[in-house]
């Protein structure tokens, strides 16, 4: 093999180096003959006796702080603690345990909106939250709590029929295990209230994703397991409630669905299994068990530097800015000109090319009129596409999917009017019912224009109060729609239950809510490109109030016809002229020659 | 017919005139793509290309305005009528006919009536409206809202750039019209070679 160039130059480093090293040698060997000699008293550090294991003689190695999808790791081992050896009864009685350490937890929990499910809302004074607000989807938890409350941070009465208001619980029912759970093991399970299996619990035919699990029935998991495993939360302590709400994997958010539990680094940078690999809470800071970041109270304009971590501030862990600044572009020639958008554009716009990127189908629509078909068999018709997706099912409805769906875009100043119970219609200007109608402008000075999914359904509504309807969806008695498929008596069970006004009339109007996105951000060669906004029908085509250069519409429309019409004429002009004068020139030529 | 040489063009500016057309043409085929109107190559490039052609060109500007204040040369651009009828009937007619040019240009007087005022016209009116159009839209964009205060002089930031637009599309025009101008020398290319070695072929 031929030496290259750099085998050379190394060897001729290390030629000098073995000089100067023998050099060196010499010298000390010279001066200091009589001290090497001397006995010295104290043992060498460094001469370990072989094989030991003592850490203190172990090669320096640094730590380097990773940030883990699993959460910090914590000086704990909870597996060792006696209180928590089990065997355990209920949940409830981990609970307990936990707080005979764990003191105040349940009641910090017990504040926070993981909670209650309810908070006042600052822009409008209204309620929202869970229990007060309408969705697209399953539309509303009145009257369905024991089914909704799978996804509720406590225990309530394990009585499919019997639901036991939040504020009216105890400290043990606040359910620790279902977000600080490592052991994969706890799952709550529909229509029990928020509880695990306490018994082994048929499956509900269909329902098998929000069961987790294949098999026709469900046993109760192994407490005391669960227990002893307990930690920082995980992707999939958040997201086995935030992938899966709207029922199912993706179906809700568009920006959430479980791909991201081993995200790759096209899906989301920061989630980035083999890279970055944050946690949840990496962004979602939590300090009493409350965490930063909700759709109720979205940062839409936070501006200034990166927030210094440890340091005294009113800002949100939660945004992007919190890390990145508000100038966040360096690398690029075209930085200051990127930067300049970051005070109209928020962040997401860009670097969240299209939702739904992992594989994982969302929901972009559902019908609830087409709902009530039974197939052959008697039981709900359920109908599949090619892909698998499922389009219809007799107990809800006709739906629509998408993977990698190009967001739509509007100005967004963080603020929602949401759709409480009982409360008139909220037409847009289309005429559909905007159950979170969105705020701002290109002039308020706190908008954003922002990324959203927006889901749309055909929901049943009182025609005489003009309000959308409470319905029982979900339970085992035959007023709930999904047994009985009787429009009419589970709206009259809904609204009773939720002490609303029923006319006795209902009919389907067209609604739409509003999902800004956050997650599945790309990495930075993933983001849009100029040419998405910066063209005629780009991304942005609809978004009124900003001057963008390439698009069409915002230019002068006589300008352009005037001054295409200029450079046309003239360029007409000097080659007629052009062509004359070589004609005549030809034509002179001949003459001379003639 | 004889000709006649004469030196019209000093080094500065021949190198002032090259300089200047190449970035006036960069300048328009990414402003234009940046417009929306030409395609072929993307956005982030023409933008890039743009801004940096579009300081060169300031640069080239500063100092040509200095040039011409210090050397006197500012004078060739004050207008004057004199044989511009000659002129006109010359580029209507007689240069059809192979009849030699009206106007011989010299060292003083390099500039006909007509390109007099061609030449006044970019300078004190395309060039300004490109130029402060231009900073304002590269300083202004980080206010580009409608929003009130992000309107320092009262302009926003869509009127700048139909200033900005309505300066390029003269500038095309003006461009057209120029190079076909430059052919119209005692032989095609005569102005052309001016340019290049500043050796203009007099017609007499
Ligand atoms: C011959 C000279 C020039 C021509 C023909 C020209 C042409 C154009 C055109 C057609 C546009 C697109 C306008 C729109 O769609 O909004 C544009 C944009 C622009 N031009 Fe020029 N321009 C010239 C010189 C300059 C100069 C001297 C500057 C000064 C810095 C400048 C700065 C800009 C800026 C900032 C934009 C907006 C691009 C953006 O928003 O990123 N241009 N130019």
């Amino acid at each position: 093999m031929k030496p290259t160039a750099s085998d050379r130059i190394n060897s001729a480093r290390l030629t000098s180096w073995a000089a100067a090293l023998a050099i060196c040698a010499l010298l000390a060997s010279g001066a200091s003959a009589e001290t090497a000699t001397a006995p010295t008293g104290a043992a060498p550090l460094a001469a370990a006796p072989a094989g030991t294991d003592d850490p203190a003689l172990q090669p320096l190695k640094l730590q380097r702080a990773v940030p883990r999808a699993n959460g910090p790791w914590t000086p704990v081992d909870h597996g060792k603690f006696a209180a928590l050896k089990g065997p355990f009864k209920s949940p409830r009685d981990v609970t307990s345990a936990c707080l005979t350490c764990h003191t105040d937890s349940a009641n910090q929990m017990k504040s926070t909106i993981h909670w209650t499910w309810s908070k006042k809302d600052p822009n409008t004074g209204h309620m929202i939250g869970k229990a007060n607000v309408f969705n697209t989807f399953c539309a509303n938890i009145k009257s369905n709590e024991q089914f909704c409350t799978v996804c509720h941070v406590g225990y309530g009465d394990p009585d499919p029929a019997h639901f036991v208001p939040f504020n009216e619980r105890a400290e043990n029912q606040v359910d620790c295990l279902v977000c600080h759970d490592r052991s994969g093991k706890y799952k709550k399970i529909p229509f029990l209230g928020g509880n695990p299996a306490v018994e082994r619990t048929r499956v509900r035919p269909g329902c098998n994703e929000v069961y987790g699990t294949e098999e026709p029935y469900v046993d109760p998991p192994d407490l005391a397991a669960v227990a002893q495993s307990v930690g920082a939360p995980k992707r999939e302590n958040c997201g086995g409630c935030h992938f899966y709400g709207g029922g199912g994997d993706g179906v809700k958010h568009g920006d959430l669905d479980s791909s991201l539990v081993k995200a790759t680094k096209a899906l989301d940078v920061h989630m980035d299994a083999n890279g970055l690999n944050f946690a949840c809470e990496t962004c979602h800071v939590a300090s009493n068990h409350l965490l930063a970041g909700s759709h109720y109270e979205v940062d839409a304009k936070p501006t200034g530097g990166a927030l210094m971590r440890g340091s005294a501030h009113g800002g949100n862990p939660a945004s992007c800015q919190s890390c990145h600044g508000d100038m966040p572009h360096k690398k690029s020639t075209l930085a200051s000109t990127i930067n300049m958008h970051t005070r109209d554009i928020a962040c997401q716009t860009c670097h969240i090319p299209a939702m739904a990127r992992g594989g994982v189908a969302t929901k972009m629509k559902w019908d609830y009129s087409s709902a009530g078909k039974f197939g052959p068999n008697g039981t709900p018709l359920v109908l599949n596409d090619a892909k698998g997706d499922n389009v219809y099912w007799g107990v809800k409805g006709t739906f629509a999917w998408g993977r990698d769906v190009i967001p739509q875009y509007a100005w967004f100043n963080g603020s929602e009017d949401w759709m409480t119970n009982g409360e008139k219609l909220h037409p847009g200007a289309d005429g559909v019912v905007e159950v979170n109608r969105i705020s701002g402008s290109a002039t308020d000075g706190k908008s954003r224009i922002w990324p959203f999914k927006i889901m749309r359904n055909n929901q049943p509504f009182d025609p005489v109060n003009n309000t959308l309807t409470i319905f029982h969806s979900f339970g085992f008695d035959d007023d709930a729609f999904t047994i009985s498929g009787d429009w009419n008596r589970s709206i009259t069970a809904g609204m009773k239950d939720a002490k609303l006004p029923y006319s006795g009339k209902f009919s389907f109007v067209p609604t739409r809510m509003y999902w800004p996105l956050a997650h599945m951000v790309a990495p930075a060669e993933k983001a849009l490109q100029c040419a998405e906004c910066h063209a005629d029908g780009g991304r942005l085509a609809s978004v009124a109030g900003v001057y963008i250069p390439g698009r069409g519409s915002d230019h002068q429309p006589w300008t352009e016809r005037l001054g295409m019409l200029a450079v046309v004429l003239s360029a007409a002009g000097v080659i007629g002229h052009g062509l004359l004068r070589i004609m005549m020139w030809l034509r002179r030529r001949r003459g001379e020659a003639a | 017919m004889t000709t006649e040489r004469v030196y019209l063009f000093k080094r500065f500016e021949r190198f002032w005139h090259w300089s200047q057309a190449a970035l006036v043409i960069a300048l328009l085929i990414t402003g234009f793509r940046i417009h929306g109107v030409i395609s072929g190559f993307d956005v982030e490039t023409g933008i890039r290309v743009h801004m940096y052609a579009a300081w060169a060109l300031m640069a080239l500007w500063a100092f040509a305005i200095f040039w011409h204040f210090t050397t006197g040369e500012w004078r060739q651009y004050i207008p004057t009528l004199d044989r511009a009828v000659a002129v006109a009937r010359f580029y209507a007619w007689g240069i059809f006919l192979g009849e030699a040019h009206p106007y011989h240009p010299t060292p003083e007087h390099k500039q006909n009536a007509l390109q007099r005022l061609a030449y006044l016209w970019v300078k004190i009116l395309i060039n300004p409206m490109i130029w402060i159009s231009g900073l304002a839209l590269l300083f202004m964009a980080l206010n580009w809202t409608t929003l009130e205060s992000a309107r320092p002089f009262g302009v926003s930031l869509q009127t700048l750039a139909w200033a900005h637009t309505i300066a390029a599309y003269m500038m095309a025009t003006f461009f057209v019209l120029h190079i076909y101008l430059a052919t119209t020398g005692a032989t095609p290319l005569a102005h052309i070679k001016a340019m290049i070695t500043g050796w203009e072929l007099n017609e007499q």
